[in-house]
């Protein structure tokens, strides 16, 4: 708890201090190549024949995903704190090389916990974290992947909180985390709505993003919250199927429980023990969601659906093909979502599609699962 | 009288340090659980601390993740251990805190559990990851049946929340030792003494001190300084490395009473 203060108490500090909020700007700027564009996917649009898309290309900031808007944020206020190290989780690796990169740029020690799972899936991102001068801790109980690697550093944080900073990755885990969060990826809704004012001079009609612990989803849509016209769809992993063990869709087959010192919907057995999760995306698989996630289900303020790992790997290919952007399999689920909703949409509509992250990590794995028609056949 | 409270007065008039026992229910199984607390009553525990399995035991080192993942795989639930301390409760009247995370109780329902828990024979629960702060549901529920709520301190709490921790407590504090997860430690943190002195000038209630006190002279040293000594991966490894066999609660009842010789073999502070 002393922990939670103490960070609860520098950030609500570093938030009113201009200074800080400069920093954090000229780095977002000069070093993440903030603002990111947002995209007419003019092909991936007549493809589908309904609303206009708009893809946000946060797959083209330094790192290749959202992951840095937040990390970078967290590593300033660990500096501002006083704290020389800082510890970080990772599963599909985004966050882990985030946090690696802005631990570089600002000469803090940097630890990953990561699964010996996700590490064997996705061996390039240990490597580019090493590269970076992190070491990447490798996390072998429970079911070796996100879930477990953040038990790991919270026992590493409780430990060791008096030097060293826990950046948590998503908008989960206990207060404040997820409202620091959730401000620092904010960003990429409120350079939404300026970017899409210029172009079309409103609002859009509907924004879509994946969902997994929710932070690029809440950093899209909390600008939005207030707009009472925009629909809001979160895509979980719906994995193979809807069924114990097989995916990733707590609002679908979850319900309320706390993991990880948040209170939100759980995929869990009947006596309270935490289920295993499957999807194709890394990113994605987690038995949570950020509670304030849960918040805007239970209001109805934000739908949530989910995209099975078939049709993300579909999404993967056609947004490839027809737009010459390999997305991450994460924002594949979205993509997926908004191949089901355009053609239904009218051509006046617009809709927003977060693309979070650039599948590149995703090359090798994906291959796997996709059978590569042989092109060019005579 | 909640026989925590009960058992802690006790010592009170006899200056003598409680020494708490923790295993993890169901490791290696139940009825095997039953055998260990029957041996821990005869090398004179005072309390025992019944740990409820969870698969992500964010508060625990790697000994108590084990033995936690061991009993799930075996079938332990929060419900088959209340039955099991039902059923010890025809034989044993020895002072019984649950040890559990929240979320098998909040999947069990905080009235039902509750309810059950004290109709069990329970006399206590300690939640490891439900501040004080979080927790007023989950303790009306606990104070309406009578069981202690029992809730962690650790070595940065500062004086105010020492202040409301002690408030929310019944029975005893527990004082964690030092900074991180459950486990054994090579020593003791040096400043022991300074912070429970830190403590007891805020409140009279019991402090039992845990995390990381794995041998008979460290058990000595808390002694003089805590009203309780907390012994729990120590003794979850030698029932792992012993095994699931027939003599195993004889040969921990052997290392409790050293433990107990220790824990007793000094005045408590007061």
């Amino acid at each position: 708890m002393y922990a939670l203060s103490e960070l609860e108490d520098a950030y609500a500090k570093a938030k009113e201090d201009t200074a800080f909020q400069e920093m954090l700007s000229g780095y977002l700027k000069t070093y993440v190549g903030r603002p990111t564009p947002l995209y007419f996917a003019q092909r991936f649009t007549e493809h589908l024949g309904g609303a206009k898309v708009y893809f946000k290309r946060e797959d083209l900031a330094h790192t290749g995903a959202h992951k840095i808007n937040n990390a970078l944020g967290q590593c300033l206020l660990a500096k501002r704190m006083g704290k020389t190290r800082v510890i970080a989780e990772t599963g599909a690796g985004q966050h882990g090389v985030a946090t690696a990169t802005a631990c570089a740029l600002l000469g803090l020690e940097c630890d990953v916990y990561m699964g010996t799972e996700d590490m064997e899936r996705q061996a390039l991102n240990v490597f580019r974290m090493r590269l970076l001068g992190t070491r990447v801790l490798p996390v072998d109980s429970g079911s070796k992947t996100l879930k477990d690697a953040i038990n790991e550093a919270m026992r590493d944080w409780v430990a060791n909180v008096r030097h060293t900073h826990y950046c948590l990755g998503t908008v989960h885990g206990p207060h404040p985390f997820p409202l620091i969060c959730r401000d620092f990826q904010s960003i990429i809704g409120r350079e939404t709505r300026r970017q899409l004012a210029e172009v079309e001079g409103r609002l859009p009609d509907v924004m879509i993003a994946c969902v997994g612990g929710g932070s690029n989803a809440i950093g899209l849509f909390f600008d939005f919250i207030g707009d009472g016209s925009v629909r809001m769809i979160g895509v979980e992993a719906g994995g193979t199927q809807i069924a114990p063990g097989m995916h990733a869709a707590r609002f679908a087959g979850g319900t309320v429980g706390m993991l990880q010192g948040a209170m939100s919907y759980v995929l869990q057995d009947e006596n309270g023990q935490i289920g295993t999760t499957h999807s194709v995306s890394a990113g994605l698989d987690y038995a949570s969601v950020g509670p304030e996630h849960a918040f805007f289900f239970r209001s109805g303020r934000i739908e949530y659906t989910h995209a099975s790992d078939a049709e993300a790997l579909e999404a993967f290919q056609c947004c490839a093909k027809l737009e010459g952007i390999i997305p991450a399999l994460e924002s594949a689920h979205a993509v997926a979502h908004a191949m089901k909703l355009v053609p239904t949409l009218g051509r006046d509509q617009i809709v927003i599609v977060n693309m979070s992250g650039r599948g590149d990590k995703d090359v090798q794995h994906a291959s796997r699962f996709i059978a590569l028609e042989e092109e060019n056949k005579g | 009288m909640n026989r925590i409270e009960q058992r802690f007065r006790e010592l009170r008039e006899k200056r003598e340090t409680a020494f708490i026992p923790y295993i993890t229910a169901g490791d290696p199984s139940l009825e095997q659980t039953a055998r260990i607390v029957h041996a821990l009553e005869a090398a004179g525990a005072d309390v025992i601390e019944f740990g409820v399995p969870f698969s992500d035991p964010v508060g625990d080192g790697q000994v108590i993740q084990e033995a936690a993942q061991r009993a799930l795989n075996k079938g332990a639930t929060l419900r088959k251990i209340l039955a099991l301390i039902g059923a010890m409760r025809e034989k044993t009247q020895v002072p019984i805190l649950l040890f559990s995370y929240f979320n098998p109780i909040l999947a069990y329902g905080m009235e039902a559990f509750a309810r059950d828990a004290a109709k069990a024979g329970a006399d206590g629960v300690l939640c490891v990851d439900l501040p004080p702060e979080e927790a007023g549901e989950y303790k009306a529920a606990l104070d309406a049946n009578g069981l202690c709520t029992v809730f962690l301190m650790a070595p940065t709490s500062s004086d105010e929340r020492i202040e409301l921790i002690a408030r929310h407590c019944t029975g005893f504090i527990y004082y964690v030792s030092r900074m991180g997860v459950t486990g054994e430690r090579a020593a003791l943190a040096a400043d022991l003494g300074e912070v429970l002195e830190r403590i007891h000038r805020h409140t009279d209630k019991p402090v039992a001190v845990g995390f990381g006190i794995s041998t008979p002279e460290q058990a000595h040293q808390v002694a003089g300084l805590a009203e309780g000594v907390v012994v729990g991966s120590a003794l979850v490894r030698l029932i792992a490395t012993l095994g699931d066999v027939k003599d195993m609660p004889d040969k921990v009842q052997a290392f409790a009473r050293e433990l107990v010789q220790a824990a007793k073999g000094r005045q408590s502070r007061r």
